[in-house]
C-alpha cells in the first residue's frame, strides 16, 4: 500500500482581520503593535454592564468578501455567542455568527495542473477576534494582552473540495490576493492577520471519508504545506498500521517539523451557541447589497485578462503580478509614468521579485511607489541612465526611497552620452589594449564585448553603452 | 363598591389607629425624638419629589436641608432596615452644598438639582463600588458610568447610595445579597422582595425620594408591591441598559422605584432616551410621561386575564385586586374578564431564557481581570473553578448551572429552542389581548410580603413568587406596580397594569387615577415593628 492508494480531503477555515480603523463592538482602535493593554476601553475589557455596538464597516467588509467570492448574501443575519473560558477571551463569550452567517454558498476558482478548479466555500461569517497571553519566561507567569481583543475578523469557511497541498497553497494564496484586492485586509501573515486552520482526512477512493484532524493558527503558506504533507503521511501510517484516526485538535511544530494534540479529549468543548441579546438582527436591503457591489474594484483574474491582452505580458508573468494586489498597483502606477509596459514588467519580475525574495518582503511593504518605479525605466529609456545603473537606483529605492533623478545626481550616476567624452574614452581604452584591437581585427568578435567593459569600468558605468558600442566599431573599422 | 372600599380603610384605621397624613414612626412610640430644623422640616423625607420641588420653588426648604434631612433619616433607620450597601452621605452633603451654591449664583437651574437619589447596587456608578450585592464584585469600582448614571449626574442629583439587592439580581426578596438581608419597613421580619428589595425598602422607609431599580422577571414591580410603593418596568428598549450589569439581557430594564406615580413619570422622563452605546433601545421620539396624567379613565378598555386571579392566588390579594376593579368600573372603565391561557408557560420560559442568558453573561466573572480571585490555585483550570465556586453565591450558582445546562448541545432544541417558541408564543398572545384591551390588570405578586427565611432555601417557591410579573419580561411589555390596601396584617398589595409595547403612558394614567382614588400614601404608613433586637 502506498500514498496513492488514499484520497486526501481538506478543508480550510481562513481567518482574516478585517482593516477597519476601529474594533468590531468599540471605537478602539486596531492598529498591530502598542504596548499591551493600550488599545483598550471598558467594553473590549468586558467590564460589567458595558454592551457591544456592531461596526458597520465590519459588515460592509464582509459583504465585500462575499460578493467577491460570489457568495449570497443573507438579508436576514444575526450575530451569536460561542461560549468558552480562556484568559484572552474577556467576555468568556466570542461574539461570532452560527446560523446565519452573512455570506454563504460562494466559490473561487484556483490553477491546478489539470487546469481550473472551484472550491466551494461554505460560508462567511463576521467574528470578533481574541486577546493575546504573553508568557513570562521569567517566572512572572502569563499576562493578558487585550490589544487584539475586538479586532475585526472574517472567516471564511471552505467546503472540503481541496485534494492536496498544492491545491491548499494554490487556494490560500488566491483568497489573500482577492481580499488584498477588495482591501478589506491587509492579510500580513506573520502579524497573524490571515491564519488558517486545516482539517484533513485521508481515506481510499470508494470508502467512506476519514475521520479529520485539525491543525489550528496556521500562518505561513510553508508551514501549511509541510504540516499537510506531514498529517497526511501520518494518518495514512496510522491507518496502515491497522489504527485508527482520533478526532482531534493539532498544533504543528515547526522547529520538529510535526503535529502534536492539542487538548486532551476530557475538555471537549460545547460552545453553547445561542443567539447575542444585546445586539439587533443585522438587516441589508437590496439597494444595500447594490450599493457594496458598485464599489468592488476590479478583480485579479479580470486584471490579468487585461494585461494579456493590452501589455502583451506572459501569463505567467501576469499571474505573478496580479497574484498581489500591490504588486498589480506598482505595476500599474509605474506604465502611466513610462508608458513602457515591458520594462515595467521585466523590473517586477526579476529584480523586485528577487529583492522580495532575499529579503523575504511581502509586496504591501515595498517602500518605493509606481510613480518612483516609473520615474527609473523613462531614466533607462531616454539614456539618462544604463540599465546596470538602474540595478542600483532600484537597490537605493528599496533602503531610501526617494526620487530616481535626485538619486543619480547625488550619486554622480548620471550616464555620459557626450560624444566627445566618449570618443575620449575609446581612444584611451584602445590605446591601452593593443592586443584586443588585433584580436579584434583577427575576427575575434568577443574581444569588442571586453574592450567595452573596460569602459564601462573606466567611466565607473556611465558610459552610455550604445554609443561605446557604435564608437568602438567605428574606431576598429578605420 | 363602597362597602369593599371602606373595609380597606376600616382596617387600616384599626391597624394603625393614627391620623390621615400621620407616620407612625414620627409618633415615637419607642421615646425616639426627631429632629426639628425651623419647624417644617422634619417631614422632608416624607415628601414625594414633586412635592420637594414645589417647596424648593416656594423657597421654603434649600437643596441643603433636602440632603440634611435625608442623611439623618438614613442615619435613623438604616440600622433596622438594612437597605443600602453604600451610603454616601458625606459626599452627599458636600455636593449638595456644592449645588446649592452653583443655583444660587444661577450656575444651574435643573429641575431636580440637589434632589436625592438612590441607586441598585448593579447599576454603575464611576469612582463609587458597584457590588451587584455580590462576593465577586465586593471591592468593583466601575471606571464609568451607566447611561442612566450620566442622566442622573447631568441634573446635578445627589446620590445618597447604593441599594441592597438579590446577587446579581437574581432573586424575589433580597435575601441572597452576600452583604446583608433588607427588611420589609412594613413589618421588619418580612422580606422587602427582590431583587431591587433595598430600593424598595429605602424609599417606603423615607431614606431616599426615589430610586432606581432593574426588572428583569418582576425586580421592581414585586418589591414596590411588598413595600407599598410604586414600581415601573418600561418597555424593552425605552431605557438604555448601559452600564446595567446583565443578568438577561433580552429582559432587563432599568426602571423608577417611587413613591407615587407623578413622580414615577418624573424619573422615567429623566432616564429614557435612545443610547447609541445600547443598540436594543429604541429610536424614537421622547415623551413627557406626565402629560399622561389625566385622572381619568373613562371608556378605557381593562382586561382581566382569569388565570392571573386562580389558583395560588392569596385571597386576601384578590379581595383587594376585585375591589379595584369594581372601582375602575365606577369611573367609567369597562372591564373585561379574558383568558391569558399562555401565561401558564411563561414562568418555565422565564426560568429558561434568563438562566441560559445569565450562565454567559456571568462567564466574564472569572478571576482574571477584576473581581474577586481565590488565594490558591494550581492551574488556571483550578483559578476559574475556586473563584467562580467562592466568589458566588448559591443562588446564583443555581441559575448558572441551570443556563448552562439548557444551552448544552443535545439539550438547547427542547430547553431554550422551545423557550424561544413560546416566549413567541405569548408575545402574540398579549398582542392579541391588546387588540381588545388597553390595559390588562393582574395582581402584582400572588401574595403579600413573606416572613424572612420562609422561603429561601426553596428556590422553586421563591420562582413562584415571580408569576405574575414574568409574563410582561418575556413579552416585552411595560408593567407598573401600585399599592391598592393592605391586608389584614396591615401589609400592602400592589396591583399590577401592564400596557401595550411603549404606551406607558396608558398605565401612569390607569395607576395615577386609582392612586387618586384610593390616597394609599396619606392612609398607609409603614410601621417598622418586628424586627431583629
Amino acid at each position: 500500500m502506498s500514498r496513492n492508494d488514499y484520497e486526501v480531503i481538506i478543508g480550510l477555515e481562513v481567518h482574516s482581520e478585517l482593516s477597519t480603523k476601529t474594533k468590531i463592538f468599540c471605537s478602539c482602535p486596531t492598529e498591530f503593535g502598542g504596548a499591551p493593554n493600550t488599545h483598550t476601553c471598558p467594553i473590549c475589557m468586558a467590564m460589567p454592564g458595558t454592551l457591544p455596538v456592531l461596526n458597520e464597516k465590519v459588515v460592509e467588509y464582509a459583504v465585500k468578501a462575499g460578493l467577491a467570492t460570489n457568495c449570497t448574501i443573507s438579508r436576514n443575519s444575526k450575530n451569536d455567542r460561542k461560549n468558552y473560558y480562556y484568559p484572552d477571551l474577556p467576555k468568556s463569550y466570542q461574539i461570532s455568527q452560527f446560523d446565519k452567517p452573512l455570506c454563504e454558498e460562494g466559490y473561487v476558482e484556483i490553477d491546478t495542473e489539470n487546469g481550473k478548479k472551484k472550491i466551494r466555500l461554505e460560508r462567511i461569517h463576521i467574528e470578533e477576534d481574541a486577546g493575546k497571553l504573553n508568557h513570562d519566561d521569567f517566572g512572572g507567569g502569563t499576562l493578558v494582552d487585550l490589544n487584539r481583543a475586538g479586532v475585526p475578523l472574517i472567516e471564511i469557511v471552505s467546503k472540503p473540495d481541496l485534494r492536496s497541498s498544492e491545491e491548499v497553497e494554490s487556494y490560500m494564496r488566491k483568497l489573500k490576493s482577492i481580499l488584498e484586492y477588495i482591501e478589506v485586509s491587509d492579510c500580513k501573515m506573520q502579524e497573524g492577520s490571515l491564519r488558517a486552520d486545516v482539517n484533513v482526512s485521508v481515506h481510499k477512493p470508494g470508502e467512506p471519508l476519514g475521520t479529520r484532524t485539525e491543525m489550528k493558527n496556521m500562518n505561513s503558506f510553508r508551514s501549511i504545506v509541510r504540516a499537510i504533507e506531514y498529517e497526511v503521511e501520518r494518518q495514512i501510517d496510522v491507518l496502515e498500521d491497522g489504527g485508527k484516526i482520533e478526532q482531534e485538535t493539532l498544533r504543528w511544530d515547526d522547529v520538529s517539523g510535526k503535529t502534536f494534540p492539542m487538548r486532551d479529549k476530557e475538555d471537549a468543548q460545547d460552545y453553547r451557541y445561542f443567539p447575542e441579546p444585546d445586539l439587533v438582527a443585522i438587516k441589508l436591503s437590496e439597494e444595500y447589497i447594490e450599493n457594496v457591489k458598485s464599489t468592488l474594484p476590479e478583480l485579479p483574474e479580470s486584471r490579468k485578462q487585461r494585461y494579456l491582452q493590452e501589455y502583451e505580458l506572459t501569463e505567467k508573468d501576469a499571474n505573478i503580478i496580479t497574484a498581489s494586489k500591490y504588486l498589480s498597483d506598482l505595476f500599474e502606477s509605474a506604465i502611466k509614468v513610462c508608458n513602457n509596459p515591458k520594462a515595467v514588467n521585466n523590473w517586477i519580475i526579476s529584480d523586485i521579485s528577487r529583492i522580495l525574495n532575499e529579503t523575504e518582503m511581502e509586496p504591501i511593504s515595498i517602500p518605493f511607489d509606481g510613480n518612483q518605479l516609473g520615474k527609473l525605466v523613462v531614466l533607462i529609456d531616454n539614456g539618462t541612465i544604463s540599465s546596470s545603473i538602474g540595478k542600483k537606483v532600484l537597490t537605493e529605492l528599496f533602503e531610501n526611497p526617494r526620487d530616481p533623478e535626485i538619486i543619480i545626481k547625488e550619486k554622480g550616476w548620471i550616464q555620459i552620452s557626450d560624444e566627445g567624452a566618449i570618443k575620449e574614452v575609446v581612444m584611451k581604452i584602445l590605446n591601452a589594449n593593443p592586443q584586443s584591437v588585433s584580436d579584434f581585427k583577427a575576427g575575434k568578435d568577443k574581444a569588442l564585448g571586453f574592450l567595452v567593459g573596460q569602459a564601462m569600468k573606466e567611466t565607473k558605468g556611465q558610459a552610455n553603452p550604445k554609443m561605446l558600442n557604435e564608437m568602438f566599431l567605428e574606431e576598429l573599422k578605420k | 363598591m363602597h362597602h369593599h372600599k371602606n373595609k380597606i380603610c376600616l382596617r387600616y384605621q384599626r391597624l394603625f389607629n393614627v391620623q390621615k397624613g400621620q407616620s407612625p414612626m414620627d409618633i415615637g412610640k419607642n421615646g425616639q425624638k426627631t429632629k426639628k430644623f425651623g419647624g417644617e422640616l422634619m417631614n422632608i423625607t416624607e415628601l414625594t419629589v414633586h412635592e420637594l420641588q414645589e417647596k424648593l420653588k416656594n423657597k421654603e426648604i434649600t437643596i441643603t436641608d433636602i440632603t440634611k434631612a435625608y442623611t439623618e433619616r438614613i442615619e435613623e433607620k438604616e440600622k433596622e432596615v438594612g437597605a443600602f450597601v453604600t451610603t454616601l452621605t458625606e459626599q452627599a452633603l458636600k455636593q449638595s452644598k456644592e449645588v446649592q451654591a452653583k443655583i444660587e449664583s444661577g450656575e444651574i437651574i435643573g429641575e431636580y438639582a440637589g434632589i436625592p437619589i438612590g441607586i441598585k447596587d448593579n447599576i454603575c456608578t464611576k469612582g463609587v463600588k458597584t457590588t451587584c450585592s455580590s462576593k465577586m464584585l465586593e471591592n468593583f469600582i466601575a471606571p464609568y458610568n451607566a447611561t442612566v448614571m450620566e442622566k442622573i449626574n447631568n441634573e446635578n442629583m445627589i446620590n445618597l447610595g447604593k441599594l441592597n439587592m438579590d446577587e446579581f439580581a437574581m432573586g424575589g426578596s433580597t435575601e441572597y445579597s452576600y452583604f446583608k438581608k433588607t427588611r420589609n419597613p412594613w413589618n421588619l421580619n418580612k422580606v422587602p422582595g427582590g431583587s431591587s428589595g433595598g430600593s424598595a425598602a429605602a424609599v417606603a422607609s423615607n431614606m431616599v425620594p426615589w430610586a432606581l431599580g432593574s426588572d428583569t422577571g418582576g425586580s421592581i414591580r414585586q418589591p414596590a408591591s411588598f413595600c407599598g410603593v410604586v414600581g415601573l418596568k418600561p418597555t424593552y428598549g425605552l431605557v438604555s441598559r448601559y452600564g446595567l450589569v446583565a443578568f438577561a439581557s433580552s429582559l432587563d430594564q432599568i426602571g423608577p422605584i417611587t413613591k407615587d406615580v407623578t413622580d414615577c413619570a418624573n424619573l422615567l422622563n429623566l432616564i429614557t432616551g435612545h443610547d447609541k452605546k445600547d443598540t436594543t433601545s429604541e429610536d424614537m421620539p421622547k415623551k413627557d410621561y406626565t402629560k399622561c396624567l389625566k385622572n381619568d379613565v373613562k371608556g378605557l378598555k381593562i382586561g382581566v386575564p382569569k388565570e392571573f386571579f386562580g389558583e395560588g392566588i392569596n385571597e386576601e390579594v384578590k379581595e383587594a385586586l376585585e375591589n379595584t376593579i369594581e372601582e375602575y368600573k365606577k369611573m367609567g372603565a369597562e372591564i373585561e374578564e379574558f383568558s391569558l391561557d399562555i401565561a401558564q408557560y411563561a414562568l418555565a420560559t422565564y426560568y429558561i431564557i434568563a438562566c441560559a442568558e445569565a450562565s454567559s453573561n456571568l462567564g466574564r466573572f472569572d478571576g482574571i481581570r477584576y473581581g474577586y480571585r481565590t488565594s490558591e490555585f494550581k492551574n488556571l483550570k483550578e483559578l476559574y473553578k475556586k473563584s467562580r465556586s467562592e466568589g458566588f453565591g448559591e443562588e446564583v450558582k443555581r441559575r448558572i448551572i441551570l443556563g448552562t445546562y439548557v444551552l448544552s448541545s443535545g439539550y438547547y432544541d427542547a430547553y431554550y429552542k422551545k423557550a424561544q417558541q413560546v416566549r413567541t408564543l405569548v408575545m402574540n398572545e398579549f398582542n392579541k389581548a391588546f387588540k381588545n384591551f388597553d390595559v390588562i390588570l393582574t395582581p402584582t405578586s400572588p401574595t403579600v410580603a413573606f416572613d424572612i427565611g420562609s422561603k429561601s432555601d426553596n428556590p422553586l417557591e421563591m420562582y413562584l413568587a415571580d408569576i405574575c410579573t414574568v409574563s410582561v419580561n418575556i413579552a416585552g411589555l411595560p408593567g407598573i406596580s401600585i399599592p391598592v390596601g393592605v391586608d389584614k396584617q396591615g401589609m400592602p398589595i400592589g396591583m399590577q397594569l401592564i400596557g401595550n409595547r411603549f404606551q406607558e403612558e396608558t398605565i401612569l394614567n390607569v395607576a395615577y387615577t386609582m392612586e387618586q382614588k384610593i390616597k394609599f400614601r396619606e392612609n398607609y404608613k409603614p410601621s417598622f415593628k418586628g424586627g431583629a433586637k
